[in-house]
C-alpha cells in the first residue's frame, strides 16, 4: 500500500508544476497592479471589468456557447438514440465518421472551413457557377455558431450514446409491459436514465464554446469578439496582465458554480465522460 | 372452450438466424390456473414467454387471449403483466414509484394509486418500503416489488420468468410458497417459467414439460412424475433409473433376464421399452428376499434419505432409503408392479 503511494508522485508534480503554480500566478496578477513601476495590491482589474463593453462580451460569450449547447443538444440526441438502437447495424461507421475528424488538429479543421465559406471560398465559387446569387457566410455570429456546433458536436453524442446503450433493455420491456407507450417510456425511463450523459454533454461543449478564442478568430475574423478573445488579447497585444487574469479568474468561476449547479441536481457518477 | 383465458395454437418460432426454438406448441390455459413451463436452458420457455408478453412475434400459429388473437398488439396493450428475470426495477425511482408505475401511465387517481400502494406492499410483506431506493433492497426484496409492480395492473395473467432463480435456497422456498399464496388469494392465472423440476413441482397446477422447442409432456405434477411420457420427462422430474425392458404382453415386463408384473399395456409384444424406475420406489433388502441382487457400492447421505448405489450383473441402480448400509454388503432390491414405469423408445429425431 505505502508502495503503491509513490506511483503518485509524477502526477502529483505535474500538476503542481502545470496546473496549481499557474492557478497562483493568475491569482497574484489579477489582484496586482504596477504603479510607478512597483507591485502593488489592487482590485482595478477586477473593477475594470464592470464596464458594459467587457460585461457585454462576457454576455454575448454567453449567448453563442448557450445556442451552440442547445443546438447540439438538439440534434445529438435523436442521433445517439438511432445509433445505440438494436436494430441499428451501422452504427460502428455512423461512430468512427463522428470520432474520425477528432484525430485531426481543429485549427486545421476551421481553417479548411474558411477556405470552404470564404467570399472567393469553394462554396461561393460553385453557387456563382449555377448563376446563383453568392453569400457572405464568414465574419459574423453565425459562422461562430456553425464552428463552435461542428467542434464540439462530439463530445454531446459520445457521452449520451454512451449512457443510452448502457440503459438495460428489459427496463424498456417493463416499461411497456406496465402500459407505457412508446413516448412514455421514452419520457418516464429512457430521458432519465439518460440525463447523467446528457450534463456530461452539456459541460463538454459549453466549457470550450465559452472560453473558444481560436474559432472566433478564424470564423469571425475578429467582428466579433468573445470573452476568449479579449482574454487572448490581454496576453497577447495590450500586455495587461493584471485584467487577463482577472478576466480568466472571473470566467473560471462561473464555469465552477455552472458545474456545481448542474451536478447537484445529478450525480454524475453513473454517466458520460466525467 | 371459453374456460381457456389463453389458446396456443401451433406455435413455432424460428430466429433470424435459421435456429428453430419453438415447434408446434399446443396448450391450452384455463382461468386462475398455476401453469409452470418446465425444460433446460434452450428449450425455448423464455421465448414462448416472451411471445405472450409481446416481446418477440411468432413465426407459425396463434395465440388467442379469450378468443382475440394477441399477434400484432403491442405489450402495452395487453392484459397481461409480466415479472422479469432479473427484476428490472426502474432504478430512477424509489419502491413506492416503481410499484406505482402502471397506474401513474393510466392517470389514476392519486389517492387510489396510494391506497392500492400500501395493499400491495402488504401482499408482499414489505410494509413500511415505500420511499426507499431500490438498490438498498435485497434480491429477495427486489423480487417482492417486482411482482407487487406487475400485480398492482391487476392482470388477468401474471408471466414469470425465472423469477426465483437468483435467490437462496431458503428464501427461494419462502417465496414459492408466498407466491402461491399470493395466486390463490388473487385468482389470477400465473404462467411461470423455470428450469428447477422441483419448482415446478411445487408450486403447479400444470407442468408443461418441453425440450428443444417441443411440448414433451402437459400434466399435473402428480402425473408428470408418477407417468411421465418419455425418459426426457422421467429423467429431467426427479433422478431415476432409465432401464432397457422388453415387453413380453401386457402387464409383463422383462428386465435383466428377470420377469416382473407391471401395470401397462398397450405395447406390441417383445417391444423393446425404457422402464423408469424411481429410486425411492425401490425395495432394499439385506437379506436375499429381493429378487435383482447386487453388492452396495456407494451411500452419500443426503438428509431425510441416503442416496444407495447398488451394483448389480448388469448395471447400476440408484436406491433412496432410510437404512443406513454398508459399502461391499451384498443386497437385493425388488419392485411392486405400480411401481414399473413403461415407455415407449424414443425415436432417434425426438
Amino acid at each position: 500500500m505505502s508502495k503503491r503511494k509513490y506511483l503518485i508522485t509524477p502526477y502529483a508534480l505535474w500538476s503542481i508544476i502545470f496546473v496549481i503554480v499557474p492557478l497562483f500566478l493568475l491569482i497574484i496578477y489579477s489582484f496586482t497592479t504596477t504603479k510607478d513601476g512597483k507591485t502593488v495590491l489592487s482590485l482595478e482589474s477586477y473593477m475594470k471589468f464592470f464596464d458594459p463593453l467587457y460585461v457585454e462580451v462576457l454576455l454575448r460569450s454567453f449567448r453563442l456557447a448557450f445556442i451552440t449547447t442547445i443546438v447540439c443538444l438538439v440534434t445529438a440526441y435523436p442521433l445517439a438514440m438511432i445509433l445505440s438502437s438494436k436494430e441499428f447495424s451501422n452504427k460502428t461507421i455512423i461512430l468512427i465518421l463522428i470520432i474520425l475528424p477528432m484525430w485531426m488538429n481543429s485549427l486545421m479543421r476551421t481553417y479548411a472551413w474558411m477556405i470552404l465559406l470564404e467570399n472567393k471560398g469553394i462554396i461561393n465559387n460553385i453557387l456563382s457557377f449555377f448563376g446563383l446569387p453568392t453569400k457572405q457566410f464568414l465574419y459574423d455570429e453565425g459562422a461562430i455558431i456553425f464552428g463552435m456546433i461542428y467542434n464540439f458536436f462530439p463530445f454531446m453524442v459520445l457521452p449520451i450514446y454512451n449512457s443510452i446503450s448502457k440503459i438495460d433493455i428489459s427496463l424498456i420491456e417493463a416499461s411497456h409491459d406496465l402500459g407505457a407507450n412508446k413516448f412514455t417510456t421514452f419520457r418516464k425511463v429512457i430521458f432519465p436514465l439518460s440525463l447523467p450523459g446528457v450534463i456530461t454533454g452539456l459541460i463538454m461543449v459549453f466549457m470550450p464554446s465559452l472560453t473558444t478564442f481560436m474559432i472566433t478568430r478564424l470564423l469571425g475574423g475578429g467582428q466579433v469578439i468573445l470573452i476568449g478573445n479579449m482574454i487572448e488579447e490581454q496576453f497577447t497585444r495590450t500586455n495587461n496582465w493584471g485584467f487577463g487574469s482577472a478576466l480568466s479568474m472571473i470566467l473560471m468561476a462561473i464555469i465552477l458554480m455552472s458545474i456545481i449547479f448542474f451536478s447537484k441536481n445529478e450525480s454524475l457518477d453513473s454517466g458520460g465522460l466525467i | 372452450m371459453d374456460n381457456f383465458i389463453i389458446r396456443i395454437d401451433n406455435l413455432s418460432k424460428t430466429f433470424a438466424d435459421g435456429v428453430q426454438v419453438l415447434n408446434n406448441v399446443r396448450i391450452n390455459i384455463k382461468r386462475n390456473e398455476f401453469v409452470t413451463l418446465l425444460g433446460p436452458s434452450g428449450c425455448g420457455k423464455t421465448t414462448l414467454l416472451r411471445i405472450l408478453g409481446g416481446f418477440e412475434e411468432q413465426t407459425e400459429g396463434d395465440v388467442y387471449f379469450e378468443d382475440s388473437l394477441l399477434k400484432g398488439i403491442p405489450p402495452y396493450k395487453r392484459r397481461l403483466n409480466t415479472v422479469f428475470q432479473k427484476y428490472a426495477l426502474f432504478p430512477h425511482m424509489n419502491v413506492e414509484e416503481n410499484i406505482a408505475f402502471g397506474l401513474t401511465i393510466k392517470k389514476v387517481d392519486k389517492q387510489v394509486i396510494v391506497a392500492r400502494i400500501i395493499k400491495m406492499l402488504n401482499l408482499v410483506n414489505l410494509q413500511g418500503f415505500e420511499k426507499r431506493k431500490v438498490q438498498s433492497l435485497s434480491g429477495g426484496q427486489q423480487q417482492r416489488v417486482a411482482i407487487a409492480r406487475a400485480l398492482i395492473n391487476e392482470p388477468e395473467v401474471l408471466l414469470l420468468d425465472e423469477p426465483l432463480g437468483a435467490l437462496d435456497l431458503k428464501l427461494r422456498k419462502n417465496m414459492q410458497i408466498e407466491l402461491k399464496k399470493i395466486q390463490k388469494k388473487l385468482g389470477i392465472t400465473f404462467i411461470f417459467v423455470t428450469h428447477d423440476q422441483e419448482e415446478a413441482l411445487t408450486m403447479s397446477d400444470r407442468i408443461v414439460v418441453l425440450k428443444n422447442g417441443q411440448i414433451q409432456q402437459i400434466g399435473t405434477p402428480i402425473d408428470i412424475y408418477n407417468e411421465p411420457n418419455n425418459a426426457f420427462v422421467a429423467n429431467f422430474i426427479g433422478e431415476s433409473n432409465i432401464i432397457d425392458g422388453i415387453m413380453l404382453k401386457d402387464c409383463l415386463v422383462e428386465i435383466d433376464f428377470i420377469e416382473f408384473e407391471c401395470v401397462d399395456s398397450g405395447f406390441t409384444e417383445h417391444e423393446r421399452v425404457d422402464v423408469v424406475i424411481r429410486p425411492e420406489d425401490l425395495q432394499i433388502f439385506t437379506n436375499q428376499d429381493g429378487r435383482i441382487k447386487g453388492k452396495v457400492t456407494r451411500v452419500t447421505f443426503r438428509g431425510v434419505h441416503y442416496e444407495i448405489e447398488v451394483m448389480t450383473q448388469y448395471r447400476t441402480y440408484i436406491v433412496h432409503s432410510t437404512k443406513l448400509l454398508n459399502v461391499f454388503e451384498n443386497v437385493s432390491l425388488d419392485l411392486e408392479p405400480q411401481d414399473i414405469h413403461i415407455m415407449h423408445k424414443e425415436g432417434p429425431d425426438e
